[in-house]
């Protein structure tokens, strides 16, 4: 058992699993230059050393290539896992992901398949508008991409090892402030969350979520970083009597949906948690399924904390408004218990 | 024909019997395609076609520089690129018919018919699309150290995506087993190739990215075979990628609703004395030679067996649709 940040955790999945199988390799911007960053959040960094510049391949600049290449790679007995440096690089590899690797199975009447990983940074990081976005919604739109958002360590790492042995595209998406500290380049604001992580071999499985703090009063399921938002929210709110049940789907697609509806059978109020933009998004589907499949149970209506819809601004007091923040969980909280929200 | 590179590997002709084998493949792309043609027409294929009639030479000649187990990436416009490729035609036919017996299962239809067994992917029907994959199929051939080679077909309009800058710009820096193939029809759907590309030639475009551009008569078989042997050799031994633009002409409209009212009947006459199926024929042997009846009689049975084949398949079922999102096993 050790003790890992999300980067760290991240990086010994990919070395098990390169040590475990030949097939898999790396690709993308940055990732094993000797004396450069092991990608843009260090992940990468030290691989290049063990297993050589050909599995920790450094590309071009060339996003529709490196998602070309790996679902190419994929398709003919190699599993490749890519990345980009940041989750709004994606958008430009749109035809690849949506077109391509999410249709490559079906359109060949599943005699095809594409078992590549493609790793993405997301968050708001004071950044501005083109290195910020949580774009996880738009993925999870895409029927035949499986898409994964770990926020601790060990699933990081669990999760990482279920997406490489997977034999579909799975996007894996991480939390700039989750990825734990970097030194000099340490993040401003990063939770830097560090958990025990086995040193034996296992997996998450890609589709179960778990509950992150047991609660009767409330259900709150969030993601990535919101997750930590709700948990410090319950611990508010605990405070003052208010039980929370924090959960954290983990995949997004398959999305847990069982565990969702069994904690709001229990707790017969929701609330979701996403830095995504609102309309259209991540949580309106989870609200959206809760509303059909356990309408009954419920108590209040269902509450969205979310990112508003505009592009992630810059200026600090604006990010501060756009990123959903502890206080704006706990006020949905108490809406949906009927309770007048805390006082400014 | 500037900028390119001039074939310099010895390439040895090929012997009359596999010419011979060269124009059946030819003409079986020939007559499949009429014949999707008229069984469009007569309502049984459900779905617009993209013919590949007046091309067949170049996905002939480059396909006979292959192996069974090297691979290929086609587009909107597959069913020459399948057929030369070795992908059956009443599997293809069955597609076309959207029955569950098709080479897709029902699943692709005709902008996507292939055959992995055979080294080909569905095809892949954005324009462009396909240079990456390929080269991310050559990648993995080089890393898995098998020799294999992977042809990438765009055309003229494929040149100017810029995901085949990327796959080009990949395969050079790597030296990676591909053949780039453009076919160059000299039209975009409607838009002529003058309009899209300031250079003469889109193998001049080669240079920029360190390798070879080769220009090639498409409608010469055996020229565009010698151009493909050379580039494959060159790729197997480990010597990189080749641009090959094969110069050719679409007899037909872009699609069934085109009537090519943006180019001269003159300018297709001209094109239709180079078919071909005609250039190689007269290589061949003289025109009331028997053979060549004898090859029209087997390609029309072997077609006849192909409709039969996708009239007697089943329709799938509405929710086979809901099926192969995801892998689902062998």
């Amino acid at each position: 058992m050790a003790l890992l940040t999300i980067a760290e955790a991240l990086r010994e999945g990919i070395r098990e699993e390169m040590r475990r199988d030949p097939t898999v390799f790396c690709l993308g911007e940055d990732i094993g230059v000797p004396g450069g960053f092991g990608g843009a959040f260090t992940v990468t960094l030290g691989l290049s050393e063990e297993f050589g510049h050909e599995r920790i391949l450094d590309t071009p600049i060339s996003e529709i290539g490196i998602a070309g290449l790996a679902i190419g790679a994929a398709m003919t007995g190699m599993r490749p896992i890519a990345d980009v440096q940041y989750g709004d690089f994606l958008f430009c590899m749109m035809d690849q992901l949506a077109n391509q690797a999410a249709k490559m199975t079906y359109m060949s009447g599943g005699t095809v398949k594409v078992p590549m990983v493609m790793r993405a940074p997301v968050g708001s990081t004071r950044r501005g508008s083109q290195h910020a976005q949580s774009l996880e919604a738009f993925f999870t739109h895409i029927p035949g991409l499986k898409v994964v958002a770990p926020s601790t360590a060990y699933d990081a790492k669990g999760l990482l090892k279920s997406a490489v042995r997977d034999d579909n595209p799975v996007l894996m998406f991480e939390h700039k402030l989750l990825y734990g500290s970097k030194g000099g380049r340490s993040e401003k604001g990063a939770l830097s969350p560090i958990g025990e992580v086995p040193d034996e071999d296992y997996t998450v499985p890609i589709g179960k979520g778990i509950i992150r703090r047991p609660g009767r009063d409330v259900t709150v399921v969030g993601k990535l970083l919101t997750v930590y938002r709700a948990l410090g929210a319950a611990e508010t709110l605990a405070a003052r009597g208010i039980e929370v049940e924090v959960i954290d789907p983990r995949t997004l697609v398959p999305l847990d949906m069982e565990l969702i509806l069994e904690s709001v059978r229990r707790t017969g109020r929701l609330v979701v948690v996403e830095e995504d933009n609102r309309t259209h998004g991540w949580a309106a589907e989870v609200a959206a399924q809760v509303a059909e499949e356990a309408f009954f149970y419920l108590d209040a209506p269902i509450k969205r904390v979310s990112a508003p819809d505009t592009p992630p601004p810059f200026a600090p007091p604006m990010e501060a408004l756009y990123v959903p923040s502890e206080q704006r969980v706990i006020d949905a909280v108490l809406y949906v218990l009927g309770e007048p929200p805390d006082a400014r | 024909m500037s900028g390119t590179a001039v074939v310099e590997t010895e390439i040895e002709p090929l012997s009359g019997e596999d010419r011979w084998s060269l124009y059946r493949q030819m003409l079986l792309i020939r007559r499949f395609e009429e014949r999707c043609n008229a069984l469009f027409l007569q309502g049984k294929i459900p779905s617009t076609l993209h013919l590949y009639i007046g091309q067949e030479a170049v996905a002939v000649g480059i396909c006979a520089a292959l192996r069974v187990d090297d691979y290929l990436t086609s587009t909107h416009r597959p069913h020459g690129h399948a057929l030369a490729k070795g992908v059956s035609a009443g599997p293809i036919m069955a597609e076309l018919f959207a029955k569950s017996n098709g080479c897709c299962k029902g699943k692709g239809g005709s902008m996507h018919v292939g055959g992995m067994e055979v080294g080909m992917p569905p095809a892949i029907a954005i324009v462009g699309g396909g240079a990456p994959v390929a080269a991310g199929m050559a990648l993995s051939s080089k890393m898995r150290r098998s020799g294999q080679v992977t042809a990438s077909f765009f055309g003229d309009g494929g040149a100017n995506e810029g995901a085949v800058h990327e796959a080009m710009n990949m395969a050079a820096i790597w030296r990676l087993p591909v053949l780039f193939v453009c076919e160059n029809n000299l039209y975009g759907a409607s838009t002529p190739v003058g309009q899209t590309v300031a250079v003469e030639n889109i193998a001049d475009r080669a240079a920029g990215y360190g390798m070879p551009g080769v220009i090639v008569d498409g409608n010469d078989v055996l020229a565009v075979r010698d151009a493909a042997l050379a580039a494959v050799r060159r790729a197997r031994a480990g010597e990189g990628p080749t641009l090959l633009e094969c110069k050719t002409y679409r007899f037909c409209g872009h699609s069934r609703s085109d009537a090519c009212n943006y180019r001269t009947r003159d300018e297709e006459a001209a094109w239709k004395q180079r078919d071909p199926l005609l250039v190689l024929g007269a290589v061949l042997a003289a025109a009331e030679d028997p053979r060549f009846e004898e090859m029209e009689r087997s390609v029309s049975e072997e077609i006849d067996a192909a409709v039969a084949y996708a009239e007697a398949g089943p329709d799938p079922l509405p929710e086979d649709a809901l099926l192969h999102v995801y892998w689902e096993g062998e």
